[in-house]
């Protein structure tokens, strides 16, 4: 069950460090027998314009609550022994990593479907909203079909 | 009264992010919004658009909700953390 696993959720602007985090994830317990991880990182493009920088806004306390909801979730429906998830705000340059998942199980299927599942989720679900910078003036990044189509396949 | 917020995209469009609004007696959050809209016209396109979703004490929530005075209503456009 999900409610013996270590779930981990962070949300601030510091950055992280992901080789730490996954040895921290699969040092929690000897059953593990799979870590699956994902970072997020900021391209230098986007819809054909070249991206200068990016702000990124959330709803504290509301941000904290939806994440770790769907880490929950996941760490119940995959049977999960470890899982963390770090999202950074505020400022980005192109290269910046802005997120981390990573989940642990005792098989590997169980580790990437999570691990997954939690990026679905937290694309469509989350209140974080990203503006970029570009050389044409500042936008708005608009929700994408394809993620709600990606979040629905769960 | 309650406390109402706005985020990003709509945050801009209406030049607020949070406002305190007297609320009597409980309401649904469409009732909310009308009362908004009623009070500043100009934020009629942006508050009412149908992409706007809105959460209640930070829990997504459709517009007949039930809102109570001390409540916390957030209305924002599509998210796209990640």
């Amino acid at each position: 069950m999900g409610s013996t696993a270590r779930l981990k959720v962070q949300v601030g602007a510091a950055d992280f460090d992901a080789g730490e985090e996954i040895r921290l994830v699969q040092a929690l317990t000897d059953s593990i027998g799979g870590v699956a991880s994902f970072i997020g990182a900021m391209r230098s493009s986007n819809d054909g314009r070249r991206v200068d920088s990016m702000s990124l806004e959330h709803y504290p306390g509301m941000t904290e609550k939806a994440l770790g909801r769907i880490v929950d979730e996941a760490a119940n429906r995959w049977q999960l022994l470890g899982a963390t998830v770090i999202h950074r705000v505020g400022e980005f340059f192109p290269g910046d990593q802005i997120v981390l998942v990573v989940t642990a199980a005792s098989h590997r299927g169980e580790a990437f479907a999570a691990c997954e599942f939690i990026m679905d989720y937290l694309k469509t679900r989350a209140p974080f909203w990203k503006k970029e910078r570009t050389s044409e003036g500042d936008f708005w990044v608009e929700a994408r079909d394809s993620d709600e189509q990606a979040a629905d396949r769960w | 009264m309650i406390k109402v917020l706005f985020f990003a995209k709509l945050r801009e469009a209406l030049g607020q992010s949070e406002l305190q609004w007297p609320l009597a007696a409980e309401a649904s959050v469409e009732d909310v919004r009308a009362a908004l809209v009623a009070e500043y016209p100009q934020w009629q396109e942006a508050l009412c658009a149908s992409n706007v979703l809105t959460a209640l004490n930070q829990e997504v929530v459709n517009a007949k909700a039930r809102v109570k005075p001390g409540d916390e209503l957030a209305f924002y456009p599509p998210v796209t953390g990640g």
